[in-house]
């Protein structure tokens, strides 16, 4: 597993929706400062000119230092290959060359395909099976429930070096090694760090609810389809932005299972053109920079769609942690 | 939360005024209903716990105590694979790598994290443009985090040393020197510290504003707040950071993977930057030594258990829950 999530450890928190506690944190970047905000929440920060000038040239400094790579591999990837390391900005000469290179050495369309195949149905299923799992634990009371779903959080824990081995054996198995299937189809059965998140949301929703949809006559799976789960979208959406990530990015898995090239994730395949082309290779870094930008693309985008939902679930997931 | 508790429990409204021994027999009735739709919903989890978890963890426990290669049958060995870890020269190798990189980077991540925080606390409306810009490296997959240390750090013309060359320092070879792999490793791990700079930035920010008027009334200085409010009040979010990226450092595997392993990398040695996952990856899909692999990989579970069980002891006499919990 590489999903690079943070885990809240131990989690205890009480049954109010998590996401709340990051609102303030949002609203305050946003809104004007007001009076009402200077008697409290803001008021803290609203310090003195010079404090805040501070700031901003530190953070700028800084961010320049965050961003300048994206820049610099971006940049790399329209120069030719002899100015490659020039360290200039702008190129110097301009070449569309890589791209197309890139293209006739390595089948990146496939790959690219094959990573929004195995992208999709992870996500969706781990969405939804990890809902389904989460109104499980948050809505009905039974015997043991407590200690089940503190199996839940102890499987957090467990690292993924343990159960990897076993679980390749099954694939294999199962004859499933070298296709896509094992790259997603463990999602079908809910991730714990998910559940986890999920309930926490459930928990908030008032039970009223669902008591008077159950009095109308819905069913136990009614409930949960037609009003749990359109109630709790903003949490879904940060269930699916994460696993999104996590999976795009996937490289351990797509190392042990995906042996032909033609099966490629693109992290995978990256990896393929850095051995080839990289050390110990042919040295041609602009066909890998060029590569590494197409990869990191789409999580870009993925960042600047999604960017709220990313956030606060990051905040979230920290605070009484 | 038992099992005869009313299925209402939230609301504690009653809507019969039945007999008391009716509505328990109802309640008896309703909450065994209760149980199978329960189960229903709980069935994937139950079931890939059993198949991808459950299973898995005994079955690797067998393997650590067997030779096994995939193509032939386990061949039972007991303890032997163990006795041969810890005689294993790399395996110590990789241990040491391993403890290094944590010891170093968790650290360095924790204070980079902080202080970028602490910058955008006081950025006022700037801090959500900056809070992006900071998590944006998150984003990227770490394959191409490896290449860009590659790239960055090439000890030549990478823009590293010549950024370094401007102050009159003469960059070492990061991407080959052994001695200077893993701090170029560390460096470049601390370009992703977006998710932690926005969880103590949150954690920043819902301290309650009336703890620093008051201790404004009372006289405290800057520093006496940080470290008797700021500090404090934060702590869980720091903790909470500090195990999840202990628990992700000893596992390190794909930049330093990417950057110096694989099909094709024989041609210079790559010691430095053998970590322990990387070590155990090797035996179990280059080597196909399974069984090996396994006792590996109840090692490294070990080492987790030991490490976070540390950390919590130590944490209780330094993380403040508000509310006593």
């Amino acid at each position: 597993m590489s999903v690079d999530v943070d885990l809240p450890v131990g989690g205890t928190a009480g049954p109010a929706p998590r996401r709340d506690a990051a609102v303030p944190a949002a609203a305050a970047a946003t809104v004007p400062p007001t009076d009402a905000e200077t008697l409290r929440g803001t008021g803290r920060r609203r310090r003195t000119r010079a404090s805040r000038v501070f700031a901003w040239v530190a953070l700028s400094l800084l961010g320049l230092v965050f961003v300048y790579p994206f820049v610099w591999l971006v940049s790399a990837s329209f120069k030719p290959r002899t100015e490659v390391f020039d360290n200039r900005l702008i190129p110097q000469t301009f070449t569309l060359d890589n791209y197309v290179q890139v293209w006739q050495e390595a089948p990146l369309g496939l790959w690219l395909m094959n990573t929004v195949i195995v992208t999709v149905l992870a996500a969706v299923t781990v969405t939804l099976s990890s809902a389904m799992v989460a109104w499980g634990f948050s809505y009905f009371r039974f015997r043991g429930r407590g200690a089940l779903f503190g199996l839940v959080l102890a499987t957090m824990m467990l690292p993924g070096a343990v159960t990897m081995i076993p679980t390749f054996l099954i694939w294999n198995g199962l004859g499933q090694v070298g296709t896509l299937t094992p790259l997603w189809a463990g999602n079908l059965f809910g991730s714990a760090f998910y559940i986890f998140l999920l309930r926490q949301f459930f928990l908030g929703l008032p039970r009223d609810l669902f008591e008077a949809a159950r009095i109308d006559g819905a069913s136990q799976f009614g409930v949960f389809w037609r009003i749990a789960l359109p109630l709790c979208r903003p949490a879904l959406a940060v269930v699916l932005v994460f696993e999104v990530q996590a999976v795009w990015t996937d490289l351990m898995r797509a190392l042990i299972y995906l042996r032909d090239s033609d099966t490629f994730t693109v992290p995978r395949g990256l990896k393929s053109l850095v051995d080839a082309f990289g050390f110990g290779g042919e040295w041609h870094w602009e066909i890998i920079i060029t590569a590494s930008v197409i990869t990191t693309i789409p999580m870009i985008i993925v960042f600047f769609i999604a960017q709220r939902q990313i956030i606060d679930g990051v905040a979230s997931s920290g605070l009484k942690g | 939360m038992t099992a005869t508790a009313p299925m209402t429990g939230g609301g504690v409204k009653e809507r019969h005024s039945a007999a008391p021994e009716v509505r328990e027999r109802n309640r008896r009735r309703a909450s065994r209903r209760n149980v199978g739709s329960a189960l229903l919903f709980l069935s994937p989890w139950i079931l890939g716990f059993l198949v991808f978890t459950a299973w898995p963890m005994i079955y690797s426990a067998y393997l650590s105590l067997t030779d096994y290669d995939v193509i032939n049958d386990p061949n039972f060995v007991g303890f032997e694979n163990y006795a041969q870890l810890a005689a294993d020269p790399k395996v110590l190798l990789a241990l040491g790598n391993t403890a290094f990189f944590t010891l170093v980077q968790v650290p360095l991540y924790i204070i980079v994290s902080l202080a970028l925080a602490l910058l955008l606390d006081r950025a006022g409306r700037a801090s959500g443009f900056f809070r992006t810009v900071f998590f944006l490296p998150k984003m990227t997959p770490p394959v191409a985090v490896g290449v860009l240390f590659l790239l960055l750090f090439n000890g030549q013309n990478g823009l590293v040393n010549t950024v370094l060359g401007w102050f009159g320092i003469d960059g070492p070879a990061w991407t080959t020197d052994p001695a200077w792999v893993k701090p170029g490793l560390i460096f470049m791990s601390l370009w992703t510290v977006g998710s932690s700079v926005i969880i103590l930035l949150a954690a920043l920010r819902n301290v309650p504003e009336t703890l620093y008027e008051s201790a404004k009334l009372d006289g405290a200085g800057f520093w006496r707040t940080s470290f008797s409010i700021t500090l404090p009040m934060i702590s869980p979010a720091l903790f909470f950071i500090i195990i999840v990226n202990t628990i992700a450092g000893l596992q390190t595997f794909d930049e330093a993977y990417t950057a110096f392993f694989g099909a094709g990398n024989t041609t210079y040695s790559n010691d430095a930057a053998l970590f322990y996952v990387i070590y155990l990856f090797q035996q179990a899909f280059e080597f196909l030594n399974m069984g090996y692999a396994s006792a590996m990989a109840w090692c490294l579970f070990l080492v987790i258990m030991i490490v976070t069980a540390i950390q919590l002891i130590v944490s209780r006499r330094f993380v403040y829950y508000e509310g006593d919990r």
